[in-house]
């Protein structure tokens, strides 16, 4: 997309090759290459055959209950995926899954950088306590909502409603049973709460780039808050903020920590990446997991290209310079 | 900040006044402040809930309403470690440590390639790298299984390393060309005219510019590393399964204490945590990639 202006650009450096066509030139270009070879060759021997085969399978009828079947299939799991209900729902909670959580650690992580981008005592501490969540190891954060935050009996939520009850001599808080109540928002505001930080650091860095002087400048013009955030900050953050929403949606499409954890995909949780774990290692029905793999393969290049489109812009900047 | 840019000269336009300005406006808002501590308490509060529960003993572990005064004790460690985590817990820190050593040595020479000397159509190499994160692990999963299974690594800790490896070297590229870029072209220019040949311009140009960048890509490949657990649950057994693996065993196996799990959960976190903690500025840095400025 950006090639032409790359190409032109790349021949900017040290040692720019003359035009002296032949073999010096395809030898200065493979000098080039060679310190970048490794890292492609690795990059397709390990992760585009495994996909290849994958497609190649998705074709296959193959149980490995029933070795005998094994053989060509045609589109008939493809079928599957988008008739059978059950994977059909996998493939709505796991754009809902996607889409809540990338939004609203989004706005809740830009509120919060826009929080810590002024000075304030103590401001080091809480961006540190604001780390924290994404510090901690996805599955343990998974266990320690799903055990001591949820749990009706013990959990710190309903403990807490019952602690606040008991101030105003009441025995009758309400106690929730929070995973049956609300499963899906349950796994929501676990992954909001490990990915708002993440968000909050992308943003504050995008803040803390920002030129004060506009800012300044635009104050002393009058401006309200609202408009400098309007016209100045938010423009400002636009790419941060996609960037962000990219990296997120990358890693929460695939999540498969809280899911497999905390609702173990039970009570119309499942997403793609459980579900086909279950296909894999529970229903040995590789054919039709291999077909749910390539299904969010597409998806995310979908949902990736739209945002690559706006990266690409700010990387095209780059390029540029 | 704001004594700075007063000496700055020409900037000193009415720099009294918004001097006063800027005070006034960071002074007159403590209510902001107030729910800046407010939203972090809120957020650090599970891991502290997590922390204090690891050191109740179990019935005061599972009270409704929360013992928060009841007694400190380190019962919850102690039947953690009594669990044998020593094999886990290092495997983990070498499929971690050694896959991102692996990841720096392949992404430093190819981000060289692609911002100091670039090669052709650099931006389409960096693109081709990006897509393949788009492709989710647990698409590729059931390849690398059967791979497994047929050529006896399945439960071999090297395969999850090179599997690691595979996982963060496309980010690694990424956020190692944008820290490169930032050498500046003119300096390289001028060394080399100077008569530098390129491991003296490597050492003393590129070398002081991309070590912060390196630090920064490091920590981010040791915490998605440390982190995985799908691979690692469904490729390793016994032999080379690693601490998330080891916790979620955790559960099932015995039922649920509540402190127990909290210690687990505490003393596999602490390693990310520390290093998160002790390289903020880093990981702010290598999250934004350095690519937006």
């Amino acid at each position: 997309m950006s090639a032409s202006t790359a190409s032109s650009h790349s021949k900017v450096g040290p040692d720019r090759p003359q035009v002296h066509a032949g073999s010096a030139r395809k030898a200065a270009d493979w000098a080039r290459r060679a310190p970048l070879l490794p890292a492609l060759i690795f990059t397709i021997v390990v992760t585009q055959l495994p996909f290849v085969a994958t497609i190649v399978i998705s074709f296959m009828n193959w149980n490995s209950y029933y070795p005998q079947d094994r053989g060509f299939g045609g589109v008939s799991n493809y079928v599957s995926v988008f008739t059978n209900a059950q994977l059909r729902s996998a493939v709505v909670n796991t754009v809902i899954l996607t889409v809540t959580v990338v939004l609203v650690s989004l706005v809740l992580g830009m509120l919060i950088a826009l929080l810590l981008d002024r000075k304030f005592a103590g401001r080091g501490a809480v961006r540190t306590m604001m780390i924290a969540p994404f510090l901690v190891v996805p599955i343990a954060a998974a266990l320690l909502w799903k055990h001591a935050l949820f749990n009706p009996n013990y959990g710190l939520l309903n403990g807490t409603l019952n602690a606040i009850w008991k101030l105003f001599g009441s025995d009758s808080a309400p106690q929730v049973d929070w995973l049956s109540t609300a499963p899906k928002i349950a796994i929501e505001v676990s992954l909001v709460w490990q990915w708002t930080p993440f968000m909050m650091l992308i943003l504050l860095a995008g803040l803390q780039s920002k030129p004060a002087d506009a800012e300044e400048a635009a104050r002393m013009d009058g401006a309200t808050s609202f408009q400098i955030f309007r016209y100045l900050t938010f423009p400002h953050l636009r790419q941060y903020l996609e960037l962000g929403g990219l990296l997120g949606a990358i890693y929460i499409v695939q999540n498969f920590d809280a899911v497999f954890t905390i609702t173990a995909g039970g009570l119309g949780t499942a997403n793609l990446p459980y579900t086909i774990y279950q296909t894999v290692f529970s229903a040995h029905d590789y054919g039709l997991a291999s077909a749910m793999g390539v299904v969010v393969v597409i998806a995310t290049i979908v949902v990736a290209t739209f945002a690559l489109r706006v990266v690409s812009s700010m990387f095209k900047q780059e390029a540029g310079r | 900040m704001s004594t700075l840019t007063a000496t700055i000269p020409g900037t000193n336009v009415s720099t009294s006044r918004r001097d006063q300005k800027a005070r006034s406006m960071n002074r007159s808002k403590p209510l902001w402040s107030v729910l800046a501590w407010i939203v972090g308490v809120l957020f650090v509060l599970p891991v502290l809930w997590m922390v204090l529960t690891s050191l109740h003993s179990e019935p005061d572990a599972a009270t409704n309403p929360p013992s928060i005064a009841a007694a400190l004790t380190l019962d919850g460690y102690r039947s953690f470690f009594s669990a044998q985590p020593a094999a886990p817990l290092i495997n983990s820190a070498m499929a971690s440590i050694v896959s991102t050593l692996l990841v720096l040595c392949l992404a430093i020479p190819a981000a060289f390639a692609l911002s100091i000397r670039p090669v052709q159509k650099w931006t389409d190499v960096m693109f081709f790298f990006l897509s393949t994160k788009f492709m989710p692990l647990v698409a590729g999963l059931l390849p690398l299984y059967l791979f497994a299974t047929k050529t006896g690594t399945l439960d071999n800790i090297w395969l999850l390393i090179v599997l690691y490896t595979s996982m963060n070297l496309p980010i690694a590229v990424w956020m190692m060309q944008s820290f490169l870029a930032e050498v500046p072209g003119e300096m390289l220019e001028a060394a080399s005219i100077d008569g530098a040949g390129l491991i003296r311009m490597l050492w003393s140009i590129v070398r002081p510019v991309a070590m912060p960048g390196v630090a920064a890509t490091a920590l981010i490949c040791f915490i998605f590393s440390w982190n995985e657990l799908l691979l690692a649950r469904t490729l390793t057994n016994t032999v080379a399964s690693t601490a998330p693996v080891f916790l979620t065993g955790f559960v099932t196996s015995q039922g649920l204490f509540l402190a127990q799990l909290c210690a687990a959960a505490t003393v596999i976190s602490l390693p990310v945590l520390v290093a998160g903690f002790a390289a903020q500025d880093k990981l702010v840095q290598g999250l934004s990639m350095g690519a937006v400025k």
